[in-house]
C-alpha cells in the first residue's frame, strides 16, 4: 500500500485502476529512460520528479491549497501561466498523454477524435489524474473545433473556464486576446481573493521568463555534435516543466545545463557524432507519450529539437520586462502570446519559418513532421511543412499516429527507412 | 565475393513469405522461397540448411528478430525493405527512377535519387488496405485460390467500381453487388482497379517518374500488371523474381559491405 492512499482516495481517485497506471507508467519508463547509456547525472532530478509524479507533487498541490492558494490546471501554451502567478495559484499543465481512459472518454466522444483530447476527457471520466481532482478551475480554449466542442462535455464533470484564442493576427484579433486576459485576469481576483498588482504580474512574468530562459539555453546547447543530451531526456524535462515547482524547476535545469556545458566542451555526446540529427516537428507530446522518440532514437537518429507546444513553441518567446505599469505588463504578454505559431492560426507561415531556422540552427539532417490521428491543423499543414523543408533542402518524413501501440513496427520501418535515406 | 567462412547472402521475412538469395561474382546463384508461418525463425533455418552462408543482410517484418537470432552464427545486419527495394530493383534496372512494391501488407513506393539512393518514399500506415492481404481476402470471400484470381479477374465483361478499400467494407459492398446479380469475375476486377486507383495515389505522392518498377508478391498478379499498365506509355519493369527483390538489395547491401571492408 502506497504512503499516498489516503491523498490519493481523498481526492477521489479510482485507486485500483490508478495503481495499475502508474505501474504501466514505471515500467514504461523504465524501458525508455533509465535504459539510456551515458546519462546526464542531472537527469537523477527528473527520474525523481517522475517517480514523484502522482506522490510529493500532488502532496505540494495539498499543501499549497491548505495554505490558501489555488490550483489551476491547462491543457494549452496559451493559458496565461504570469496572471495565474500573479494572483497567488498555482499553474499545472493536465495529463493528457496517455490511453489510460480511453473507454470512458469514447463513451461520451466520438471514436474519431484526437488522442490528446480522448486522454484528458478519460482522466477525468476514469477518475486517474491527481492534478485533475486537485484543481479549482481548469482553463479550456478555443484553439482547434475538438477541444472548444469537448470542454462543452468536460465541463458537466470538471470547472471549466474557455478562454477564446483568435484564429489570426490581424489587430482586431490582438485586442480580442486582450479582452480574453483581461477577463481571465478578473477571474482569477475573483478566484483567488487576491488582487493582481503591476509588482505581483512584474514578479511572475520574471518568474516564467526564467525557466523559458533555461530552455532555451538547453536548446541551444543542443547545436553542439555529438549532442550531449537525448531527445527523449530533453521532451521530458518540457514536459515535467509544465507541472513542477517554477523555481526549483528552474534551478534544477540550469545546474543540468552546467553539466552539458562540460560534456560538450569534452566533446562527449549520447549518440555517436555521425548519427542522423532529426528536428521534430508538430502536435505536442503530452506525458507519457514517449513512443516516437523512442522509436526515433532506437533506429540510431537522434533528435535535436522539439518544434512543439511541449518545446520550443513554449519557449521561444519571451515577454518583455521593461515595463513598469500594470498595463504595459498586460501589453507585453498580448504581444508574447500572439506569436505563438500554432496551427490553428491562419494563415500560419511564421511557424515554416520557425521550422526552417531550428533546423539550421541545430544542424538538423531531417525532419519528422508529427501528427496526431485526427488533428486536422497540423495534418493539413504539414504539406506546407513539406514544401517548406524541401526549399530549405532539409528532408522530411511525415508521421500521423496516436498513443496505441499497435503500428509501433511499421513506424520503425517508416523511421528507419528515413534514417538510412539520411547516413 | 565470399565472406570467409561461405557466401554472401540476403533473407527477406515479410508478413507472408520468406526468400533467401545468395550470391555469387556474377550475380545471384541461389534463390528460394518459403511461406513464413507461425514460426519464421524455423523456416529461415529450413531454408539457409542448404547453402554455406558467412555473411548475411535481413530485411522485412521479421530482419530483428532474424538479426538477434543469428548473431552467434555469422556476420548478419538488418536493413528496411525500403533500402532493399531500392537497391534490388536498381540493380536490375540501372535506368529505375521509381520503385513500387505491394507486399503481403505493405505498399511501398520509392523514388530513387541520383546514384540510386533513396530520395523519397511513401508506404501505407497500420491498415493493410489495398496490399496482397486484400487480395488474399477477397479471393477467398469470391471462393477463388489467390494464385488464379488475377486470371479470374481477367474474364470480366464489365468494369464496376468497388468504393471501399477497407477489406470488410469491400468485402461488404462485393456481397451486395452478388445479391444483385452481378458476375464474380466482374467483382473480382473492381476489387483489382480498387488497389491499382489507390496505388496510383501514393505513385503521384511521391512525384511519380519513369521508369517504374514493379515489384513484391502482388507483381504476379496478371490483373493488377495488366490495369497499372494500362496508365503508362512505357512498359513496366517487372522482374522475372518480383518477390525476390528485396532479398537479392539485402545481399547487394551484403556485397557493398564486404567491399568496404
Amino acid at each position: 500500500m502506497s504512503s499516498y492512499d489516503a491523498m490519493w482516495e481523498k481526492l477521489n481517485l479510482d485507486l485500483d485502476a490508478h495503481s495499475g497506471l502508474l505501474q504501466v507508467l514505471g515500467k514504461f519508463y523504465g524501458d525508455i529512460y533509465l535504459s539510456q547509456s551515458g546519462r546526464l547525472q542531472g537527469m537523477e532530478y527528473l527520474d525523481f520528479v517522475l517517480s514523484e509524479v502522482h506522490g510529493l507533487r500532488i502532496k505540494e498541490l495539498q499543501d499549497a491549497k491548505e495554505a490558501g492558494r489555488k490550483i489551476v490546471g491547462a491543457f494549452c501554451v496559451f493559458a496565461p501561466e504570469e496572471i495565474t502567478l500573479a494572483a497567488g495559484a498555482v499553474q499545472v499543465g493536465l495529463c493528457a498523454g496517455a490511453e489510460a481512459g480511453k473507454d470512458a472518454a469514447e463513451k461520451v466522444l466520438p471514436r474519431n477524435t484526437c488522442a490528446l483530447i480522448k486522454s484528458f476527457v478519460g482522466f477525468k471520466l476514469a477518475r486517474l489524474c491527481p492534478y485533475l481532482e486537485s484543481c479549482d478551475m481548469v482553463i479550456g480554449e478555443t484553439t482547434c473545433d475538438g477541444k472548444k466542442k469537448a470542454y462543452e462535455i468536460f465541463e458537466e464533470y470538471a470547472p471549466v473556464y474557455v478562454m477564446e484564442i483568435p484564429q489570426m493576427k490581424r489587430a482586431c484579433d490582438r485586442d480580442l486576446w486582450m479582452t480574453e486576459m483581461l477577463r481571465y485576469k478578473d477571474k482569477m481576483e475573483e478566484l483567488s481573493g487576491k488582487a493582481i498588482t503591476a509588482e505581483s504580474l512584474r514578479d511572475a512574468i520574471k518568474l516564467v521568463n526564467d525557466r523559458r530562459r533555461a530552455l532555451q539555453r538547453l536548446n541551444s546547447l543542443r547545436a553542439a555534435s555529438p549532442v550531449p543530451i537525448s531527445g527523449r531526456d530533453v521532451l521530458l524535462i518540457n514536459q515535467v516543466s509544465f507541472y513542477d515547482d517554477p523555481v526549483r524547476f528552474t534551478a534544477s535545469i540550469n545546474k543540468l545545463c552546467d553539466e552539458i556545458e562540460d560534456r560538450v566542451k569534452a566533446g562527449e555526446g549520447v549518440a555517436p557524432k555521425d548519427a542522423p540529427r532529426l528536428l521534430l516537428s508538430g502536435c505536442p507530446m503530452a506525458v507519457p507519450n514517449w513512443k516516437l522518440p523512442y522509436v526515433i532514437e532506437s533506429s540510431g537518429a537522434v533528435i535535436v529539437g522539439e518544434e512543439s507546444c511541449i518545446g520550443a513553441r513554449n519557449t521561444r518567446d519571451l515577454v518583455d520586462e521593461g515595463g513598469k505599469t500594470m498595463d504595459e505588463f498586460m501589453n507585453a504578454l498580448a504581444d508574447r502570446y500572439m506569436r505563438i505559431d500554432c496551427a490553428c492560426f491562419t494563415p500560419n507561415t511564421e511557424r515554416l519559418g520557425n521550422i526552417a531556422s531550428m533546423a539550421k540552427d541545430l544542424k538538423a539532417d531531417g525532419v519528422i513532421h508529427y501528427g496526431l490521428s485526427f488533428c486536422q491543423p497540423y495534418a493539413i499543414e504539414a504539406y506546407k511543412v513539406e514544401r517548406a523543408m524541401k526549399d530549405a533542402g532539409v528532408p522530411m518524413l511525415s508521421i500521423e499516429t496516436d498513443y496505441s501501440m499497435e503500428d509501433v513496427e511499421q513506424l520503425k520501418t517508416r523511421v528507419e527507412a528515413f534514417v538510412e535515406m539520411l547516413r | 565475393m565470399q565472406h570467409e567462412n561461405g557466401g554472401i547472402a540476403g533473407i527477406d521475412i515479410g508478413s507472408r513469405s520468406i526468400e533467401l538469395v545468395v550470391m555469387g561474382d556474377e550475380g545471384p546463384v541461389h534463390q528460394v522461397k518459403a511461406p513464413t508461418t507461425f514460426d519464421p525463425l524455423a523456416q529461415c533455418r529450413k531454408l539457409m540448411r542448404e547453402v554455406r552462408v558467412g555473411r548475411i543482410v535481413a530485411t522485412g517484418y521479421g530482419r530483428k528478430l532474424f538479426a538477434e537470432t543469428a548473431a552467434g552464427e555469422m556476420d548478419v545486419k538488418a536493413i528496411t525493405e525500403i533500402q532493399a527495394y531500392a537497391l534490388g530493383a536498381r540493380y536490375l534496372y540501372p535506368e529505375a527512377r521509381t520503385v513500387l512494391d505491394i507486399g503481403g501488407q505493405d505498399t511501398k513506393v520509392i523514388a530513387l535519387a541520383e546514384g540510386g539512393k533513396v530520395g523519397k518514399f511513401e508506404m501505407n500506415d497500420r491498415c493493410a488496405a489495398g496490399t496482397g492481404k486484400f487480395l488474399e481476402f477477397m479471393a477467398t470471400a469470391l471462393q477463388v485460390p489467390l494464385e488464379a484470381f488475377g486470371n479470374f479477374a481477367m474474364e470480366a465483361d464489365r468494369r464496376i467500381q468497388i468504393n471501399s478499400m477497407c477489406t470488410v467494407f469491400a468485402e461488404s459492398e462485393a456481397t451486395s453487388l452478388m445479391a444483385r446479380g452481378e458476375r464474380p469475375e466482374n467483382i473480382a476486377m473492381g476489387l483489382h482497379l480498387a488497389i491499382v486507383q489507390r496505388t496510383l495515389a501514393m505513385l503521384r505522392r511521391v512525384g511519380l517518374e519513369t521508369p517504374l518498377v514493379f515489384a513484391g508478391g502482388v507483381a504476379h498478379n496478371a490483373c493488377v500488371r495488366t490495369i497499372l499498365q494500362e496508365q503508362f506509355d512505357e512498359p513496366l519493369l517487372i522482374p522475372e523474381n518480383p518477390d525476390m527483390v528485396g532479398a537479392l538489395g539485402a545481399a547487394l547491401h551484403g556485397m557493398l559491405l564486404a567491399s568496404r571492408e
